[in-house]
């Protein structure tokens, strides 16, 4: 487990170029940053960006890492626009390429794999919930480890299932990596995904496509939605000590 | 550094000087675990003070209501950025435990241990003199679970990690002991004011 002593050293801010912006769905946007100071991170690790005003006025958010080479490459933070918010609407009403936004990281070391971990791996996001799990997931397929997988991934409909086909795509290339949808709003699209809410019976059935009980679960998603799958896990027998959940806002 | 084209939405009138730097305000209460929620039943619900690994006393959820109660209207700072002014709670100070246990604090640090096996560290001299309580109301009704209930520490003036949900225990250390969070890149201390959100900070 490489769960402690994460963090030793103090992580210093640096100005990090936005290089590439992706709309992923209608509200969320991957932001590609390249690194002054490159940093290694472990998947599920989050960032903290800070903005400043022309006054000297800051605000700062923690936002998942998305991408999963572990640092090659740019880091990617997928960000959904919240109407009322204060960092996310600069992001995506404001940011353009080229612009420097201040960041530091890797931070948190609770919420993370490694593909040293092992599995089975049970993943389950509701929402923008997905993006910590999708860095372990492209982690797992650039590692080439055989761990199998699932991830249940809710969303509100087929096309706000944020990384959807890249997780398609990762399904037909991973040998052991089970993937369900649960489109809260539409009826579901494949044989193998749901038309409903995530819920204890659902999250059961899920974890039935692992070959064995997981050994590492990890929740994301509002705090609702994580308290469901959470207990869900835990009724099916996992227990609680192998479960990590984070929980975005309210 | 300014940042191209940001200029912020900034907390006004009473609340200004009560927000410390990094964090917004909000309305809600967001809820932040490391993992599922644990329902701890009343009547299987203890408290218990220890010297090290030595315990002074245990009291079950009856005999702890009995203590005195205190009221404490605070300003809360999660490390996660939020704020939320004027959260009314209800519980136990330590310094009544204290005094209940018929002792004084015996040591300069302590860690507080939760039903789901985690634990954070604080020093005494953050606990005592009205400083900290054991909630166990939260704006006039017992705290549900995902708040931490039945019981959680409230130390309002360090990071909200520091107010362990579903406590269980207290006990004094010799030295600063790293908690849960401490042991995974958290401050061991973790002052809003002076923003000491990850180690070394």
């Amino acid at each position: 487990m490489t769960d402690a002593g994460a963090a030793a050293l103090p992580r210093r801010w640096q100005s990090a170029k936005i290089v590439r912006i992706v709309q992923r769905t209608a509200r969320i946007k991957s932001y590609f940053f390249d690194l002054p100071e490159p940093f290694a991170y472990q998947a599920g690790q989050h960032v903290d960006v800070r903005l400043t005003a022309p006054d000297g006025y800051r605000a700062m958010r923690s936002y998942s890492i998305a991408s999963g080479l572990g640092g090659a490459g740019p880091l990617e933070l997928a960000i959904e626009r919240l109407d009322d918010g204060e960092v996310s609407p600069f992001f995506h009403d404001v940011a353009e390429v080229g612009d420097e936004i201040e960041l530091r990281g890797p931070l948190g070391g609770h919420f993370v794999w490694s593909p040293a971990d092992g599995g089975p791996l049970l993943l389950i996001g509701g929402g923008s919930g997905v993006v910590p799990l999708m860095s372990m997931l492209r982690e797992l397929h650039s590692s080439g480890a055989p761990v199998p997988a699932a991830l249940l991934l809710s969303a509100r409909t087929w096309d706000e299932a944020l990384f959807r086909d890249e997780l398609i795509a990762l399904e037909r290339e991973l040998g052991s990596f089970a993937l369900a949808f649960a489109l809260t709003r539409e009826p579901p699209r494949r044989p193998e995904d749901y038309g409903r809410r995530a819920d204890m019976a659902m999250v059961s059935e899920v974890m039935a496509r692992l070959p064995a009980l997981p050994r590492h679960v990890f929740v994301c998603g509002s705090n609702a939605f994580v308290g469901t799958a959470a207990d869900g896990v835990v009724a099916a027998g996992v227990p609680a000590t192998s479960v990590r959940t984070e929980r975005y806002g309210a | 550094m300014a940042t191209r084209g940001f200029t912020g939405r900034r907390s006004t009138g009473d609340e200004t000087g009560r927000v410390p730097p990094g964090q917004h305000l909000v309305e809600d209460f967001p809820v932040l675990s490391a993992g599922p929620t644990p329902r701890v039943k009343l009547d299987d619900w203890s408290f218990t003070l220890k010297t090290g690994p030595r315990p002074v006393k245990s009291w079950s959820w009856a005999e702890f209501n009995a203590l005195p109660i205190t009221k404490m209207t605070r300003d809360i700072h999660c490390v996660t950025t939020w704020s939320k002014l004027n959260t009314p709670w209800e519980g136990v100070l330590v310094d009544d435990i204290l005094a209940d246990a018929g002792i004084a604090a015996p040591t300069g640090f302590a860690l507080a241990h939760s039903y789901d096996g985690y634990s954070t560290n604080v020093p005494t001299a953050d606990l005592i003199v009205g400083k900290a309580m054991v909630a166990l109301r939260y704006e006039g009704a017992a705290l549900t679970p995902d708040h931490g209930g039945p019981a959680r520490l409230l130390v309002p003036h360090l990071y909200f990690w520091k107010s362990a949900k579903w406590l269980h225990g207290l006990q004094f250390t010799e030295r600063d002991e790293a908690g849960f969070w401490e042991l995974r890149g958290y401050h061991m201390y973790g002052d809003p004011w002076r923003e000491q959100r990850y180690t070394n900070d």
